[in-house]
Formats: structure tokens, sequence, C-alpha cells
């Protein structure tokens, strides 16, 4: 099967959040200092979901991945879990772009990779959390789409997904080619093997500049957005935490019940 | 094209009944209609939805578009684009506003890109711009460490909406409206992906998005024993267990029970969180909750920064006394 991975490189979502800053003057964050990026949580589990049909069925795994500055150990890791080819849309044009730009630019570069059978996606990148560029994709190819997978399979041509609902799952069957976004309920990723990680260390990623792809300069990054970030802030914790002592741990939680009691919440 | 105009919600029913995050929709839509001097709208899709008319009209709309079709019978996102693209042609309103639920979610960017607009995705406060009737969008963004506020020009102007995140106006049965069918113009032949089946997940108890106290339990517990124990004290306090994502991920609780930003939201009067970090993510699903009690055994915790009360303790010491305590309360 020809399964292509669209994974986005992410400030590390699980970094402490007293670390978190924003500075207000360009509405932009500020990267905590040590804290290297990562591939964004849910785009690991697609490269999962992927290896596991690549193993069920053999074929092979293009992993596509659009944003500026991309670090090549971080970008190289579903090479190192088992992917086999890398296509970098990288380019300074490509910042400040929104759900809409970033889906587009990705629809051009999957035309130019040409045929394929499932576009796995994350359900929403780490940092914006919008969950659209998967679903904008699968609208601008003309192909379905199916969201919230937790197992995918290939049966007789079709694929078989379980998508979760919040009372359990639902079985949704659709043709080939499709678009995939994936949930974390799939299942942990694996770990990438010492061999992978040296293939991957062997393997060029192919790098395509917006020219590459035949797209419209207009719809690209910040001139192709559509829509306007007025501003973007930190919320402010007003709650203080009374902390209630005991002698020992139990003394402690007897004396929270009666705090609490005394407070009129139990 | 005609003028755009007005806010349309797109409802959505739970078990023949209208989904609480249609209703607070209403509610926050009524403010915004009443804002742009403009209607509130809500478009009914399924099978067998038109009974729910009168209810979306005590709920606050203007006008309930009904669109009743037995393709619609159960979700599928092919199906539904035609019939909501269909819909918002007819209706042409400024603002449209949809739940952000599995079927939003599923909906909301495919009928947005096919529509050419934009959209912003989980919101958690929406408003108008008195001069250029603009919506203003204000969504949590890095996880909800941060807030981001967007505007767009494109019309409709779309948004989903966060579950409990607007309050719903108090039933008016008196309240006036009109009920309007329209066609869902659905091909059946370009549904390509098709529902097959939905297997449901047995929940026992109180319902969690429902529960008047929640109980959460995290990574600290260290297994399925740990949420055991919590169970004891959900059942005293006529609550609900809850859980971080790592407890689920470790399969040590069902899928339906997480809480978070990818999980469930919820807003009980009393969250007790037990040997979980607060993690922005976790949080996002909790922390419209009255008040927030937090046991943990490291001070540092963010959880701390979260709390209205806690202790630094070991759960394992502090979980079983705290019990027996609440236990004796009760009692009186
Ligand atoms: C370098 C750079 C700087 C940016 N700075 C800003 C800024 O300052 N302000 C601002 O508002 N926006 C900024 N953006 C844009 C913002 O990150 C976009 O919203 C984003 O690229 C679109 O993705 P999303 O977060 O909406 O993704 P979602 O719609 O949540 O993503 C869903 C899935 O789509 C795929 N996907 C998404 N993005 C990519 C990608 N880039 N490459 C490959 N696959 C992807 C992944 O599979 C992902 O799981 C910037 C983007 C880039 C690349
Ligand atoms: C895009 C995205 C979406 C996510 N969505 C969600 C979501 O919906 N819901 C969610 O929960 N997470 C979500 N996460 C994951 C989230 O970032 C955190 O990883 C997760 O919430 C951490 O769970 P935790 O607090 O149980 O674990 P940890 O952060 O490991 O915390 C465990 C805590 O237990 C305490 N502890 C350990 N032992 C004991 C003991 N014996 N007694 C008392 N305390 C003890 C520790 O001090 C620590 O504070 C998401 C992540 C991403 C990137």
């Amino acid at each position: 099967m020809e399964l292509i991975v669209c994974v986005k490189q992410v400030p590390d979502p699980e970094a402490p959040p007293a670390s978190f800053k924003v500075d207000p003057a360009t509405n932009k964050v500020v990267p905590p200092p040590g804290v290297p990026p990562v591939i964004s949580t849910f785009d690991e589990t697609a490269v999962e979901a992927a290896l596991r049909l690549k193993d069920a069925k053999g074929g092979k795994i293009t992993v596509v991945s659009l944003g500026n500055n991309l670090v090549r150990d971080v970008v190289k890791k579903p090479l190192a879990m088992g992917a086999d080819q890398l296509i970098l849309l990288e380019d300074p044009v490509y910042e400040n772009g929104d759900s809409w730009s970033t889906a587009y630019a990705l629809s051009m570069a999957i035309k130019k990779i040409g045929s394929f059978d499932i576009i796995f996606c994350g359900r929403q990148a780490a940092d914006w959390d919008a969950g659209q560029v998967g679903l904008g994709i699968a609208e601008l190819l003309g192909i379905p789409s199916i969201t919230l997978a937790k197992k995918v399979e290939s049966v007789d041509g079709k694929v078989k997904v379980e998508r979760i609902v919040p009372d359990g799952f639902e079985i949704i069957e659709s043709p080939t080619p499709c678009l995939i976004t994936v949930t974390n309920e799939l299942g942990e990723p694996r770990y990438a093997p010492l061999k992978g990680i040296m293939r991957a260390a062997k393997i060029q990623p192919t790098i395509w500049k917006p020219q590459d792809i035949g797209v419209d300069p207009a719809q690209i990054g910040a001139s192709g957005r559509r829509t306007k970030l007025v501003k973007l802030f930190q919320p402010v914790k007003e709650g203080k935490c009374e902390i209630v002592e005991g002698e020992n741990a139990a003394d402690a939680a007897a004396k929270l019940a009666l705090r609490l009691r005394e407070a009129k919440v139990l | 094209m005609a003028d755009h105009k007005g806010v349309l919600v797109c409802g959505e029913a739970i078990e023949g009944k209208l989904a609480g995050v249609t209703a607070e929709m209403l509610g926050g839509g009524r403010k915004l209609a009443d804002k742009l001097d403009e209607g509130l709208s809500v478009v009914l899709l399924g099978s067998g939805v038109k009974g729910l008319a009168a209810e979306a009209i005590a709920c606050g709309a203007d006008k309930v578009y009904v669109v009743d079709d037995p393709l619609l019978k159960d979700y599928q996102t092919d199906a539904y684009v035609m019939a909501m693209v269909n819909a918002v042609n007819q209706v042409a309103p400024r603002v449209v506003l949809m739940g952000q639920t599995s079927m939003g979610r599923d909906l909301a960017p495919r009928l947005a890109f096919r529509l050419q607009t934009a959209l912003s995705m989980d919101c958690t406060e929406l408003d108008i711009d008195a001069q250029s009737k603009a919506l203003i969008q204000t969504r949590p963004v890095y996880g909800g460490n941060a807030r981001a506020v967007f505007t767009t020009e494109s019309l409709p102007q779309m948004a989903t909406v966060r579950a409990k995140a607007m309050s719903p106006l108090p039933r008016d049965d008196a309240r006036k409206g009109e009920v309007t069918d329209i066609t869902a113009g659905i091909d059946a032949s370009k549904i390509r992906a098709k529902f097959v089946q939905k297997v449901k997940e047995e929940v026992t108890g109180v319902k969690l998005e429902e529960a008047p106290a929640v109980i959460a339990g995290g990574r600290g517990l260290g297994g399925p024993d740990g949420f055991k124990q919590l169970e004891g004290l959900a059942r005293l306090l006529k609550g609900a267990v809850g859980a971080t994502r790592p407890a689920i991920d470790n399969g040590w609780v069902p899928t339906s029970i997480q809480v978070g930003l990818t999980g469930k939201i919820v807003a009980p009067e009393l969250y007790i969180a037990i040997a979980l970090s607060g993690s922005s993510q976790h949080m996002a699903g909790c922390s419209g909750s009255k008040t927030i009690v937090a046991i943990n055994k490291d001070p540092e915790a963010n959880i701390f920064r979260e709390a209205r009360f806690g202790i630094v303790a070991d759960w394992k010491q502090a979980l079983p006394a705290f019990t027996q305590k609440v236990q004796e309360l009760l009692k009186e």
C-alpha cells in the first residue's frame, strides 16, 4: 500500500505549564529554553497507524512535514520508526500560516507525490489544537475522510476504521484513496530501534520549495491566512490553593475533609 | 448570493432530546443575534427530528429548519456536508455555530473548506464587534496554556463551541418560533465513507458529564487497583470516576472516562484530583468545576496552581482516611 503521513513539528506540549510564555508584543509563543521541539503527539500515533498497515500488507510510507527551521533529528523520527521517505516543505514563506494555507500547501505536495491509498494525519496538532488540516486536505483533494480513528484495517480493497465516539466507537468503511485522522486510543507509537535510528541517519530528506509543488504564493504562509490572530494571551489564574496540613498523610486527609465540610463543599 | 444575516446553530440530538451543547449554543447564539439585531435559527438534521423543533424554540431559536431524511439517520460525513451546504446556502447566515462534539469535529472543517470560508474550532467565548459586526472568536490553544482571539473575513463566519462554555437560556415554552422544512439534497451515490455499526461501551453508575462530583485519578495511582479505590469515594459523593490520559493509554480504565482537551468536558460542583499533575490538557476538561481539590505528593505539581484546597500526601495513606472522614461527615 502507498501510505502518506503528515507530521508537524511543535513545541513540546508536555513541557511544564509554568515554563509556558507568550510574547504579547508579537503574539507569539516563546519556546522554553532547552526544551527541544517534538513531532506532534497524535502525528506519531498516525505514523504508528501507517506502520501497522505496512506490517500487515506491505508497502511504502512517505512522511510529509511543512514548516520552517525543522530540526532534522525531530522530523526524522518517523523514519527511525520505520517510514521509508521524508519530504520537507521547508521555507520561511510557510511561517505564520493557518489551517487553510497549511492544508493547501500539503494538498499540493500530495498531488505531486501522485498515487496513494491512505493519508494519515493526527486528530489535532498539539500546539494550535485546531483539528482542521487533515479534513482540509481531504476536501481539497476531493477524497473521503474518517476522523478519530483508533483502529485501521485494510479489508478487500477497502479501509475499515473504528472511530471513537463519547460512548464507544463506530465502524466506518471507506473506499480508497481516503484520509484518516488518528487519535491516541490507537495505542502507543513504537520505539525507534537503534537500527532504525542508524537507517534514518542515512536517509536524506527531500526538500520541496514552494515553486516545486506549484503553489499560488498568495495562498501560502501568512498571505494565505483566512483567520486574523487579534491576540494571543495567557489567562490569569486567580485561585490560590489552601494547603491543609496534618501530622501525617492520614491526618491531613481527615482535616481536608473537615475543611471541605466547613467550606460547604461537602 | 443573498445577504448573509443572523446566527445559525447546527443542532444535535442525543437519545431523542436536544443535546446539551445545542441548548448552550442557543443561549450563547441568542446573545450574538441580539447584538447583531438579527435572527437566531437552528437547523436540525437527522431522521425523525422534527419533534425537537418546539424544544429548540423554547431554548431561544426564532426559526427552526428541519432537514429530515433517512440518509441522515446515522452521522456520515459526506451526507451531512451535502445537507449542511444546502441549508447554509438557503439560510445564508452571517454566523454558523456547531458543537465541538464528535460530529462537529468531523463536519465543521470539511464544511468550512467546501464553503471556502474560515473556521475556529473549540471556541470558549464568542462576541460581536459592534462596529464591523465581525464575530470575535476566542479559543484555547497550546493545550489550554494560552487563549487566541481570531476574526475572519469570509462569510459565513464559522465556529465550533466547547461543551459547557456557554449557558443555556431558561426554557420558555411560551416563546414563539417558525418551523420550516428544507430538503436535504443528498446524492446517495456520493456517500463514500459509510457508517456500518456502532459499538457501545457499557457505562454503569452516574454519567461523568452530569455527575455533581468527579473523583479523578492520574498516572500516580499506578494501576487499575488504585482506580477501584476511587470508586468507593465516588459512590459516597454520588459522583463518577474520571481519569487522565496516561491511565487510559495504559489500559487501566476505559476510554470513555478520560477528562480533558481530547476527552470529556466536565464542570461538577466538586472535582477531586488524585495523583495527577494538572497538565494544561487535562485542566481543559475540568477547569469549569466549582471547587477543585488536589491530593498529590509533589508540592510543586501544577495541580496546586489550579486547586482551591489540597494536601501534599501519598494517596495510598491519604485516600482511606479521607474517604472514611467523608463518610462520617455525610452521616451526621
Ligand atoms: C513555522 C510556523 C510558524 C507559525 N506561526 C504562527 C503564529 O505565530 N500564529 C498563528 O496563528 N499561526 C502560526 N502558524 C500556523 C499554525 O501553526 C497553523 O495553524 C498550522 O500550521 C495549521 O495547523 P493546525 O495547528 O491548525 O493543525 P491541525 O489542523 O490541528 O492539524 C491536524 C493534523 O494536520 C497535520 N498537519 C498540520 N500542520 C502540519 C504541518 N505543518 N506539516 C505537516 N502536517 C501538518 C498533522 O497530521 C496534524 O496532526 C505557524 C506555522 C508554521 C509552520
Ligand atoms: C494534544 C494533547 C492532548 C491531550 N489531551 C489530554 C486529555 O484530554 N486528558 C488528559 O488527562 N491528558 C491529555 N494529554 C496528556 C497531558 O499532556 C498529560 O501528559 C497528562 O494529563 C498527564 O497525566 P497525569 O497527570 O496522570 O500524569 P503525570 O503528569 O505523570 O502526573 C502524575 C502525578 O501523580 C503524582 N503522584 C505520583 N505518585 C503519587 C502518590 N503515591 N501519591 C500522590 N501523588 C502521586 C505525581 O506527583 C504527579 O504529579 C494530552 C496531551 C496532548 C499533547
